[in-house]
């Protein structure tokens, strides 16, 4: 099932005397620009009460490295295993063969021992929340292993004060994150989802014939944020015969350019006006933040579709409801909003030219198994005083 | 005729003694028969090219949309009673992933080369092989075989011609050859389908989901099996239903109607 992936990321290398601890080093498939990518709106709150039904603490049986016993691998700190925000449990399996996997709960119920062995956290869906009381009671903290690539929810500041570095999971999440964009482009193009709702409603008695979406071939695909993510964006739009442009902090080598058609624009204003399809694949900064505003919108072409699959910080979400109320824009397609979920009565829900999609942009079997992988050799070179593969620096 | 109205029964035919062409919108023909009009004199056209890359993009949509489970993410993200996006809602991956394509005609040869910038490996089942130049292009694999390519196909495309030779191309005996975690994705015609052995598949299993463009009939009968099962999405025939397309449609049946009244060579004659 994991095809062509370089789904083993890890490779053993041979232990050097006097190291503890088994070394891996980080194999990633391709050379990439790094781009941080944001993974959850930044008011999220972590809760350390555990739900109900929640699986923690449980232990499960996994293959323990031959060198040593369990209590002695680095202790990592995970919000829970399984239930609704839990670390999944294949993924847990994966992290106990690396680290002694102590979740929050286990910790807060054991504060003086447990605080001490902790020196790493895996974040996973933004969970646990790293606040300053957390960091000040984790005095043998080295590393936060995010994964995912957006480190948002993060005040990378705050733990870079404490002397404790971050790391996030770039290659993992390219190709997925790149195919959802796409899928929400078709979709959204084609009214797939409107279609699906026709094809079985019981009030359906035939298929009206002038029911028509919009071309995907050869239309102008504007990408704003040409990172590793937006660069395989570019690849796919390439083979549907559209016309590329982009925007960037900085432009790419003329080369990567030309493989795949794309023509930059310095200026972002042009590409708004030129595009069919406007998507987003940049990182949430304090400079990206509301980056499509009423002004925005209002340079797209009233025939002209909006795809975020970066962070919903990035759009200014009321101009974007009254952009798609007035027709100022044909449609948008959200994979992410602000917050997420919306409020249920959010006006975005009740309008009929647009498709949201609850934040998948890595929710695929195959991803988030590379994401933990990633995360877990980074962490790991972090701990063994290696050279880290993908660390983020607050700026 | 558009949208295969209206109907072209002999009595029509009949009653139209100066009658010369019949110019047929899109590319499927197997809603007319051809020995009737031929025995009528009449002439044939359809708009075979221009419906090839919207009808290959569509082909696209519904894989991506269907092992990323859009159509379901959508109603969760906007349904009233959702508080949370649960963790473990995981889809499936397209990229690197194997599809199949039954059926490489110029629609089938447009989704290669669309699946390609998704890394996929291509693998693909017609009648005649396609020459080493445009295989590779594609990185398209021949199997002489279709068992060869359901065995070890993610997702299967249907994007053959429906003839008495493809009907129920795809039936229950197929359907158990494809792995249990594959796709079934339809966009040439319902009747390349074994409905019912489409449905028990899908109830029990057998395949992981379908994804329809075409039914038979069109629209399903509302209480068609197929349109309670939680793993299918159909979509209302939309192959070529943008705007672009359907005028260029016009546009060649226009000629090829012109040229048909003028006893001038036919543009895009069925024969």
């Amino acid at each position: 099932m994991f095809r062509n992936k370089a789904f083993s990321l890890l490779k053993l290398i041979p232990l050097m005397s006097g190291q503890s601890n088994v070394a891996y080093k980080f194999i990633h498939p391709a050379i990439a620009s790094p781009g941080h990518r944001c993974h959850r709106s930044v008011e999220h709150r972590q809760r350390y009460t555990m739900c109900p039904d929640s699986a923690g603490g449980r232990p499960i049986s996994a293959p323990q490295t031959k060198v040593m016993a369990e209590e002695e691998l680095p202790g990592v700190l995970i919000l829970d295993i399984g239930g609704t925000h839990g670390v999944l449990e294949n993924l847990a399996a994966l992290l106990k063969k690396h680290f002694h996997l102590i979740t929050m709960k286990e910790f807060l119920e054991n504060k003086k021992e447990m605080s001490k062995k902790i020196q790493s956290v895996f974040v996973f869906e933004c969970r646990p929340a790293i606040d300053r009381e957390l960091l000040e009671s984790l005095p043998n903290l080295k590393v936060i292993g995010n994964s995912g690539v957006g480190v948002d929810h993060l005040d990378l500041k705050m733990i870079s004060n404490f002397g404790v570095k971050v790391t996030n999971t770039p290659h993992a999440v390219a190709d997925s994150t790149a195919d959802i964009g796409m899928t929400l482009m078709l979709a959204s193009a084609r009214r797939l989802v409107e279609g699906c709702q026709i094809a079985i409603s019981p009030d359906t008695r035939y298929f009206a014939v002038d029911w028509l979406g919009v071309e995907v071939t050869r239309a102008t695909l504007g990408i704003i944020g040409m990172g590793s993510i937006g660069y395989k964006v570019a690849q796919r739009a390439r083979a549907f015969n559209m016309r590329i442009l982009y925007h960037n902090r900085n432009r790419r080598r003329k080369e990567e350019e030309k493989a795949v058609g794309a023509h930059y624009c310095e200026k972002m204003e042009d590409l708004l006006q030129q595009s069919d399809f406007v998507m987003l694949v940049v990182n949430l900064t304090p400079e990206t933040h509301k980056l499509i505003g009423k002004k925005e919108l209002g340079l797209m072409k009233p025939t002209a579709t909006l795809i975020n699959i970066s962070r919903g910080a990035v759009i200014d979400q009321d101009a974007l409801v009254e952009a798609l109320r007035n027709k100022v824009i044909r449609a948008a397609a959200l994979d992410v909003t602000y917050p997420e979920p919306l409020p249920r009565d959010h006006p975005l829900l009740k309008l009929n030219n647009i498709i949201i999609s609850p934040h998948i942009g890595t929710a695929t079997v195959q991803a988030i198994h590379m994401m933990a992988e990633e995360a877990i050799a980074n962490m790991l070179a972090v701990l063994n005083g290696q050279p880290i593969p993908s660390e983020v620096f607050p700026k | 005729m558009w949208y295969h109205k209206p109907v072209i029964k002999e009595e029509l035919l009949q009653s139209l003694p100066n009658l010369k062409i019949v110019a047929s919108s899109g590319v499927g023909i197997d809603h007319l028969d051809l020995n009737l009009l031929s025995s009528y004199g009449v002439k044939l056209s359809n708009t075979p090219f221009v419906v090839s890359t919207d009808t290959a993009d569509l082909g696209m949509a519904l894989m991506l949309a269907s092992s990323r489970r859009l159509v379901e993410g959508h109603q969760m993200a906007v349904s009233p009673d959702t508080e949370y996006f649960p963790a473990n809602w995981l889809g499936a991956e397209v990229s690197g992933a194997t599809l199949g394509i039954v059926g490489m005609g110029t629609v089938g040869y447009k989704v290669a080369e669309r699946a390609k910038a998704f890394e996929m490996k291509i693998l693909y089942h017609n009648r005649n092989q396609r020459n080493k130049e445009e295989e590779s292009a594609v990185g398209a694999i021949y199997c002489k075989k279709i068992d060869d390519l359901l065995q070890q196909s993610d997702f299967v495309l249907l994007s053959v011609v429906l003839t008495p030779q493809t009907q129920k191309l795809i039936g229950k005996r197929e359907l158990a050859l494809m792995k249990p975690t594959a796709t079934l994705i339809n966009i040439s015609r319902g009747l390349v389908v074994d409905q019912e052995a489409l449905v028990e598949a899908l109830q029990n299993k057998v395949i992981k989901a379908a994804a329809l463009d075409v039914t038979y009939p069109e629209p399903l009968p509302r209480d068609h099996p197929l349109l309670k099962l939680k793993n299918v999405i159909i979509t209302p025939h939309i192959g070529s239903a943008t705007e672009k397309t359907r005028r260029l449609m016009m546009e060649n049946m226009m000629e090829s109607i012109q040229a048909g009244l003028t006893g001038l060579p036919i543009p895009n004659e069925v024969l």
